[in-house]
């Protein structure tokens, strides 16, 4: 890639925004039009941030955070993945479970977490259960959905050229529904952050969502505003690696092609 | 080897057809030279029988499509289906391709020296993966046949027959229609197929990409010997390319046309214009 003028302008003006609110909210905070109690100015929460790194705190619960939304992601994953395949490719498998998978998903996982603390307590469980839940879905129904409008057309191209089944699965099937299931996937990052910020917040004794709430108790607004900050820094990570995961195994879409 | 005792006289009782030589024959101004010096018997030859169809026919529900088709196609024929659209020529080829099972009747394909199945079918569309690249692609052709560097080698020589060999890394979608046709047809051809056939191929191209494609079809042919089966809806397409015309009409073989006219043929010869007035005279006869 190089790095024109013209390049660096493009990616510059979408920060001039985010950097001017930025300069804005702390005059405000400085100047007390924003009150302290209401609202950290960016400069105290920077501050906080120094802290807790030294601290060895905001580590901690950073990686504890990250464990947990990884390990639930993988596990609702998978089985999404396996159920959206298996549905996908077998009528009967469809007909025995997509029926009920379809009722459960009406039900917003979030409001089994009374339920999950009946059974797990605040233990690591009732986390990664949440997470995997909340994760199944959108992959499920997004592997299902582009298992389902692969082109039928390549598919009986497929047949004529006498490809076995596994062939046609790996060449034809699985590429074709892999934009469908990047979207899942991508969805599926958003969930999964949203759940453990909730479930952190209402049953944890360590990690983010517990850092903030801590901070809530102490009044310690900067910190509080920190971990929302440290949230959407790492939806974003997340969201950027899936991107680029996507990229490189799209490169075939015209979407993703440069030049 | 699958050859079938050919009995005429076990066909249903239709009105006796007049051959296309003795058609010819008799309209023949005298003294012009008759381009049927040296007619070749088509079905009482001792030469190999690519496929015939015995009283097939194919029905969707109470709609039949296909009418009881005897039909015996030699190896190395060029024949070209013609017939109104809805007339069943897709749902002949599908049935030639194993991709449709025949309702009744017997339906015997010869599978080649090899004993495999190479009977290839090119679509309308080219019908690309667009995940893989043009090479790619055209191993498909091989499934089965060849892998790694052998199918690799075998893919780009016939990407270089159909003028593409600089393309074999790109994705499909920077092709152009007519180039991905190409691709298609480099795909159908690239495990030298006994049969090969083709519906309406070129049916999306523009005229100038059409002709084009037509020649190189016509040299592949002629290279390769196949037998070519083309359903088109271009009546001078299919006397410009074929050996043979055959008219489907109301799922019946209603016109059965030898062109056997020499290579490489001129488009718009007057020979050529007489046989395409003759099959448009067999599609639209009944209307006037
Ligand atoms: N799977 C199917 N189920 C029901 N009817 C079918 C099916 N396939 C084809 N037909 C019917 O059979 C008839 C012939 O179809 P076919 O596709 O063979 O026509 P065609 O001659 O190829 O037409 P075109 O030139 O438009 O491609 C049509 O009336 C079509 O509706
Ligand atoms: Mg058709």
């Amino acid at each position: 890639m190089k790095f024109t003028a013209q390049s660096i302008l493009r990616n510059g003006t979408g920060w001039l925004l985010p950097a001017l609110i930025i300069l804005a909210w702390e005059i405000a905070a400085r100047t007390e039009l924003i009150s302290p109690n209401v609202m950290a100015a960016p400069s105290a929460v920077v501050e906080a941030f120094w802290r807790l790194l030294l601290s060895g705190e905001l580590v901690r619960n950073i990686g504890v955070s990250t464990a947990r939304a990884l390990s639930g992601f993988v596990i609702g994953g998978s089985i999404g993945l396996i159920f959206g395949l298996a549905n996908g490719l077998s009528g009967l498998s469809r007909n025995l479970t997509d029926t009920t998978l379809q009722m459960v998903r009406n039900i917003p996982h979030l409001a089994l977490i009374p339920l999950v603390i009946l059974w797990f307590g605040i233990d690591e469980e009732a986390k990664l259960f949440l997470v995997a839940l909340g994760v199944f879905f959108p992959i499920y129904v997004n592997t299902l959905l582009g298992i389902q409008s692969v082109d039928p057309q390549l598919v009986e191209m497929g047949r004529v050229y006498g490809m076995s089944r596994t062939t046609l699965f790996f060449r034809v099937i699985l590429p074709g529904a892999l934009p469908a299931i990047f979207v899942g996937l991508r969805y599926a990052l958003g969930i999964m952050w949203l759940t453990l910020i909730v479930a952190e917040t209402i049953a944890a004794s360590s990690g983010l969502g517990y850092m903030a709430m801590q901070a809530r108790e102490f009044l310690l607004i900067d910190v509080v505003v920190l971990s929302i900050l440290i949230y959407a820094l790492l939806g974003k990570l997340a969201d950027s690696f899936a991107r680029l995961l996507e990229r490189l195994t799209l490169q075939w879409h015209p979407a993703f092609q440069t030049a | 080897m699958s050859v079938i005792a050919l009995d005429q006289q076990t066909k249903p009782a239709r009105p006796v057809k007049e051959t296309a030589e003795a058609r010819a024959l008799r309209e023949t101004p005298p003294g012009h030279w008759f381009p049927y010096a040296a007619p070749k018997p088509r079905d009482h030859d001792n030469r190999d029988i690519a496929f015939s169809f015995r009283g097939v026919s194919r029905k969707f529900g109470d709609k039949t499509v296909l009418d009881n088709i005897d039909l015996d196609v030699p190896a190395g024929q060029f024949i070209a289906v013609i017939g109104k659209s809805g007339c069943g020529k897709s749902t002949l080829l599908r049935l030639l391709t194993g991709l449709d099972k025949p309702t009744s009747g017997t339906l015997t394909v010869n599978k080649g020296i090899e004993g495999e199945n190479r009977t290839r079918i090119m679509f309308q569309e080219p019908r690309l993966l667009p995940w893989a690249r043009i090479a790619r692609n055209v191993e498909v052709g091989l499934t089965g046949i060849a892998k790694g560097t052998e199918a690799r080698e075998k893919s780009l020589a016939i990407l270089n027959d159909v003028g593409l060999a600089d393309r074999a890394e790109e994705w499909p979608s920077v092709l152009s229609g007519g180039q991905r046709q190409r691709v298609a047809l480099a795909r159908a051809l690239v495990a030298h197929p006994y049969i090969l056939a083709l519906d309406e191929p070129l049916g999306a191209l523009d005229a100038l990409t059409r002709i084009e494609m037509q020649h190189l079809l016509e040299s592949i042919w002629q290279q390769q010997a196949f037998t070519a089966v083309l359903v088109t809806h271009d009546v001078a397409e299919a006397v410009a390319l074929a050996d043979r015309v055959i008219v489907i009409d109301q799922g019946r073989i209603a016109l059965d046309l030898d062109i056997p006219l020499e290579r490489p043929r001129r488009h718009g010869s007057p020979e050529l214009a007489r046989l395409e007035g003759k099959i448009l005279d067999t599609l639209f006869g009944d209307q006037e």
